[in-house]
């Protein structure tokens, strides 16, 4: 297992190598300077902003300056957005809001989901099932951002339970903003638990726990329950994408100070060494949840783990 | 001799799509103490059915009891509650499935597979049911019984995942085993050994057994009697050594005549014509009259009630009735016959 642990680290690394390298020129190749007002200045001027920022030299020397930086930590500070400040420090500050409504999402979508996959399942064929499923529906098919104005409107602006935008009011402030990013894992695991759950409980071994005495509920989830789960399993990493993605855009509809938001903006601005410490961070977060499946996998399915041992 | 189990004119449907599938259409037999009890029949006849549905393993939204009862233990299974069935199962009555490699739940370890029913069922800590899960391992003859406590199916092959489904049958001590195919999904030197495990222990704990399969050759190897099923009824019964050596149904006839057999060298296998019937709209009269070269005309119109050949042996055919013609077995069947005592064709004690 260390071996294959051990190994999967040295693929991720070269893969973020190769992420950098890509986003470095695709940058590059960006219209406009990071130098807001370029036009006013002066040659002389522009020529001065440029060499403090290292932006005076060629390409290639700006290429193996920063993959140098990046190997020992280093970032670089940021260009115009957050002037002068350090972009691991500007993530880090801006990673709380992110990783809050990113996990509260995640938790609240994948709970959620199981629990409707799971009752659609055991009352296959009832209005519970078509419910469960019109729910799953909705949820691939609304994109987040017209979901969350929804949710704005209804929530915020009609009923006034939570905050419409803004991080204020600590939780309260995170609700909405979960709930938007939470529709789409919920859908996903909901549909994806219903059908291996209807399979599962379809299968041989089930038939013998009743043969043995079990009760329904001891055969759902003694049983059948670890046995739906693998393929959800699966599905996790692109799910964490879409919570990702989602959160690009919900952040930006709820003006939260997140990772997401400031990326956004960024992009906006030119300022290159935010979007390529955000880049670089996203992508570093993305490759573990991959790694983290992987591992999961084992966990659940004993028939994975042991031949990953060998491996 | 004790009746542990009755089964009284059991008729049982499937509502399907099509309508309704009168999969078992009014079933009796017995079953004693301590004896083995085999059900043979093509697929589709409805041995499969008629133990799920003792057990009550059918799924409940489909299926439907028609008439008759189950007794055991003096109550109806086929009236008794799910709570109730399930206190039954696993307890009093346990099963053997036909696939080993698909009927163990392949992400828990078999230790607790076994001591499942075991806690369930009985008073006991779960140090307790881990020794009797080791005893019952050792007992199905598999090696390092604690050290393979802890391990997954997939770690087991074949052979050895039919022993754990046996252990986990007897774990209670089951007073009827129904063995639904039990080496079917086998390969034949493992067969052997699981018939032999089977045999042994029996003798040790004295449980009756179901035991179905359509090979024959299993079924002379395990039973004390054996029940003839096709078309969804029994339509002969009697000691192993009445079916096969005095059988009077044209199907036994044709089964038996089916069996590859060491003498008949390079004779062509017989094969019965036809199809099994359509139990969505099952034949009027004998259900195997269509497929039978002995049919007579009142077999396509009336079924025939049972006929007893001895106090053991009952068949259900028009044949034995008195006032039938006399018709002679495929010669197969009466090369069998000239070796049974009481058989129209016995040539004494010529074996």
């Amino acid at each position: 297992m260390a071996r294959y642990i051990g190994k999967r680290l040295i693929y991720m690394f070269i893969t973020l190598a190769l992420i950098a390298t890509f986003t470095f020129f695709l940058m590059k190749v960006l219209p406009g300077s990071p130098i807001a007002s370029a036009d006013k200045l002066s040659p002389e001027q522009r020529a001065v902003v440029e060499a403090r920022y290292g932006l005076d030299q060629p390409l290639p020397v700006q290429y193996f300056n920063y993959m140098f930086g990046l190997l020992q930590g280093d970032l670089g500070i940021s260009i115009n957005q957050f002037k002068g400040a350090d972009v691991t420090d500007v993530i880090l500050s801006r990673m709380g809001p992110s990783a809050q409504i990113g996990f509260q999402g995640m938790v609240l979508g994948t709970f959620l989901g199981i629990l409707f996959g799971m009752v659609a399942a055991l009352r296959q064929n009832t209005w519970v099932d078509y419910t469960s499923t019109i729910v799953a529906i909705i949820g691939i098919s609304i994109p987040s951002f017209v979901f969350a104005s929804l949710l704005q409107y209804w929530f915020g602006l009609k009923w006034d339970l939570f905050p419409v935008a803004l991080w204020k009011d600590g939780f309260m402030s995170s609700v909405l903003p979960s709930i938007a990013l939470a529709m789409f894992p919920l859908a996903t695991a909901a549909r994806f638990i219903r059908t291996e759950m209807i399979e599962v409980l379809g299968s041989d071994y089930i038939t013998l726990a009743k043969a043995k005495g079990a009760s329904g509920s001891e055969i759902a989830f003694k049983h059948a329950f670890r046995n739906a789960l693998i393929p959800l399993v699966t599905v996790l990493g692109p799910m964490a994408v879409s919570i990702l993605t989602g959160s690009l855009v919900v952040e930006q509809i709820f003006a939260i100070p997140g990772i997401g938001e400031q990326f956004v903006k960024s992009i906006m601005v030119n300022d290159f060494s935010i979007i390529m410490g955000t880049t670089m961070f996203f992508s570093v977060f993305l490759i573990a949840i991959i790694l983290i499946v992987d591992i999961l996998y084992g966990v659940i399915d004993p028939r994975i783990r042991l031949s990953g041992g060998k491996n | 001799m004790e009746k542990i189990l009755q089964v009284k004119d059991l008729e049982l449907s499937f509502h399907t799509f099509g309508g309704e599938v009168k999969a078992i259409r009014g079933v009796n037999f017995d079953l004693y103490k301590g004896e083995t009890l085999a059900i043979v029949g093509e697929s589709g006849s409805g041995k499969s059915v008629t133990t799920k549905s003792i057990m009550r393993l059918l799924p409940e939204a489909t299926s439907e009891f028609k008439s008759g009862e189950i007794l055991f233990g003096g109550r109806d299974l086929t009236k008794l509650s799910d709570k109730a069935m399930q206190k039954i199962r696993g307890k009093d009555i346990s099963m053997i499935f036909q696939d080993p490699m698909t009927s163990l739940n392949p992400t828990m370890p078999v230790g607790r597979q076994i001591t499942e029913p075991i806690l369930k069922h009985q008073k006991v800590s779960k140090d307790e049911a881990k020794k009797v899960a080791i005893d019952l391992l050792r007992l199905v003859g598999m090696p390092k019984p604690e050290l393979r406590m802890k391990q997954y199916p997939h770690q087991f092959s074949g052979g050895q995942r039919q022993r754990i489904v046996i252990a986990i049958a007897l774990a209670c001590n089951p007073q009827i085993l129904i063995a639904d195919e039990p080496t079917t999904a086998l390969d034949v030197t493992i067969q052997a050994q699981i018939l032999e495990l089977m045999k042994d222990l029996q003798k040790k704990i004295d449980t009756s057994i179901i035991f179905i399969t359509h090979d024959l050759g299993v079924v002379a190897n395990v039973a004390d009697r054996v029940a003839v099923m096709y078309g969804g009824k029994i339509v002969e019964i009697g000691t192993v050594d009445e079916i096969f050596y005095n059988p009077q149904h044209p199907y036994t006839w044709g089964l038996l005549s089916s069996m590859p057999s060491m003498d008949a060298e390079d004779a062509k296998l017989y094969a019965i014509p036809g199809t099994p019937p359509d139990l969505l709209d099952p034949p009027k009269g004998d259900a195997f009259a269509l497929r039978s070269e002995y049919a007579m005309k009142i077999d396509m119109e009336q079924p025939p009630p049972f006929f007893k050949v001895s106090d053991t042996h009952m068949a259900a055919t028009w044949l034995l009735h008195p006032d039938a013609p006399e018709v002679e077995p495929p010669v197969m069947v009466i090369e069998r016959m000239k070796k049974f005592p009481g058989s129209r064709y016995y040539e004494g004690g010529a074996n």
